[in-house]
């Protein structure tokens, strides 16, 4: 295993879930309780040093019972290597803790997964939508359930069958 | 409209406006004015936002106090429209991502899906890529110039530096048959080769420019205006960059040296030598000398690379199972034909996975994350867009600068909105 992995597998046992390693890529699973002191870690400790955030991200797994996949890809600038910090979370309560008090940057884009995924962030202070309007409430477009073609102007035309519209 | 004026309490407003300063005791037989916030919405169609951006600016004064920026005007859901198609098909909305940049966009994307397919690209190819990289940027940094001093109100720069645009994008269009939105980056190599006329195209262009450069800085150096509205404005500290997530000219204004291209070096640039330019004060005159000397650098990588390119061997990976045939094999080959078929129309199997690819564009750092989970289309793309990253600083780097300044800033990301709202 990775030995970052294998740190942060040591220091927290209750929260670490596994390590994949793929295409040279590090990713890290935790629980959702101890992301917050696991990103803390990775930031804070002089050994590792990700003091860039790169990006955060979201997936959608509408058949597994914790549906939503929270992403977040840190850098180290000086030590130059890349990690993935990954949790679960079920989709009747999306809650996860905000970052935005680690790294300034995480603030965009914890607005952007919200608005795409409805995610909430714990103490983000600032959630709302981001790209799309405020009043927005169709639901989230990057959830797989939302249809990617949207009701448009052509759907009132009564006299235009399913294919032409 | 004579009445209302006669309706406003008179005495009221006059307490109110005259008060005395009680910082300034010395002042107290002079009457203060009353100050109050302002709110003031620029945009979403200003002139100076590149795009429709709006920002809500909170001033004190001419000062602005807090600045909210508000976008998604251009938001077309490209990532949601990338899980509906094939790695193929994704290849042009690339270029509608950064439209100033676009054959940047593809070689980000292209890199991303090669990494996912665990694909090597030819060494030729990766040359060609690399020298149409580096002309994106001279034409990125062209046209960010060009702008910017149209902002701050240096009019001329901007003819100067689309005249040379011009000619680098005219090479485009005999490269590949447009000039903007150019999806000539293939997965596993690229669409077709530099010809003779191309290559000799590009060599006089490598004579012709440096001159030009010097050109530009003369315009600006030495334009009282331009220093006065560059330096000391906007300045960002490195630690606060980093944090913010800012890359390219933007972060390595700050002092960080984070270039991709050096540290996490792909394609031709490990091959190749240039220096990576980093600033000292974290202002908007220094990201602008980094762009400048970054052309400088360019220039210096295409030579390298017209020099070192192999004169003969493919321009595409040979993985018949992703990649294309070349085009003159599929109208003449019967297996061929049906490969770029079913390539087209169902797309490659991609293996399950993740994989994270961060490319140095010229605005920063590109990066896609995809997601698969097997089967031609990918399950989650999500694209990492600089602009967007750099408007997350806007409020922190506005704070206490005029509103004349709001335009100098966001001049200084290079922000593209339809990269920024995707």
């Amino acid at each position: 295993m990775h030995p970052v992995a294998e740190t942060i597998q040591r220091l927290f046992p209750n929260g670490f879930e596994k390590a994949v390693e793929w295409r040279e890529d590090l990713a890290i699973i935790v629980k959702r309780g101890s992301l917050h002191e696991v990103a803390r870690f990775l930031h804070d400790e002089p050994e590792l040093e990700f003091d860039y955030i790169v990006h955060v991200s979201s997936v959608d797994w509408p058949d597994d019972e914790e549906r939503f996949e929270v992403v977040y890809e840190f850098y180290s600038i000086r030590r130059r290597q890349r990690i993935r910090l990954k949790t679960r979370i079920p989709e009747s309560d999306p809650v996860v803790d905000s970052l935005t008090d680690i790294w300034k940057g995480a603030d965009f884009m914890e607005r952007e997964v919200y608005d795409m995924m409805g995610i909430r962030f714990r103490n983000h202070g600032d959630l709302r939508r981001i790209l799309l309007p405020d009043d927005y409430n169709e639901g989230y477009p990057l959830r797989k359930d939302f249809p990617l073609q949207g009701k448009g102007w052509r759907d009132t035309f009564e006299f235009l069958n399913e294919t032409a519209r | 409209m004579r009445d209302i004026a006669k309706s406003q309490p008179l005495e009221d407003q006059r307490t109110s406006v005259y008060r005395v300063d009680p910082e300034h005791p010395e002042s107290e037989s002079l009457p203060t004015l009353r100050t109050e916030e302002l709110l003031l919405n620029m945009g979403p169609q200003h002139p100076s936002t590149h795009g429709v951006l709006k920002v809500i600016l909170e001033l004190e004064g001419e000062r602005i106090v807090k600045s909210t920026p508000v976008m998604g005007f251009l938001h077309r859901g490209v990532e949601k429209l990338a899980e509906d198609g094939t790695y193929h098909q994704f290849i042009p909305h690339t270029d509608r991502l950064d439209y100033v940049c676009a054959m940047y966009n593809n070689f980000a994307y292209c890199r991303a899906v090669e990494k996912l397919m665990n694909i090597t690209v030819p060494e030729r190819a990766d040359y060609l890529r690399t020298i149409v990289g580096e002309v994106q940027r001279i034409i990125g940094h062209q046209f960010w110039l060009g702008t910017q001093a149209l902002d701050i109100g240096a009019m001329t720069v901007f003819f100067y530096t689309f005249r040379d645009r011009e000619i680098l994008l005219d090479w485009f269009d005999e490269l590949c048959g447009a000039r903007l939105t150019t999806s000539w980056y293939r997965i596993g190599g690229v669409e077709r080769d530099l010809t003779p006329s191309l290559v000799q195209k590009l060599r006089k262009f490598l004579d012709y420019f440096p001159p030009k450069i010097d050109e530009y800085v003369v315009f600006l150096e030495k334009n009282r205006i331009w220093l006065s509205r560059t330096k000391g404005v906007a300045v960002i500290s490195g630690e606060d960059a980093i944090s913010f997530g800012l890359s390219g000219p933007t972060l390595r204004g700050s002092g960080v040296d984070y270039d991709l291209r050096k540290y996490e070096s792909y394609a031709a640039y490990p091959k190749c030598e240039f220096s990576v330019p980093v600033g000292k004060n974290g202002d908007t005159y220094d990201r602008y000398w980094i762009r400048v000397e970054e052309m400088r650098e360019s220039l210096k990588i295409i030579r390298q690379c017209l020099d070192q390119v192999p004169a003969e061997g493919p321009i595409m990976a040979d993985v018949p199972s992703v990649t294309l045939p070349p085009k003159e094999r599929v109208f003449t080959n019967l297996e061929s034909m049906i490969q770029q078929f079913k390539l087209f129309s169902h797309g490659f199997d991609a293996p399950p996975g993740e994989i994270y690819c961060g490319t140095e564009a010229h605005k920063g750092e590109l990066g896609f994350y995809i997601v698969s989970t097997g089967g031609g289309k990918p399950y989650r793309l999500k694209i990492r867009a600089p602009s967007f990253i750099h408007m997350g600083a806007f409020d922190h780097m506005s704070r206490g600068y005029m509103i004349a300044d709001a335009v100098t800033i966001f001049g200084t990301y290079d922000i593209v909105m339809g990269e920024c709202d995707r």
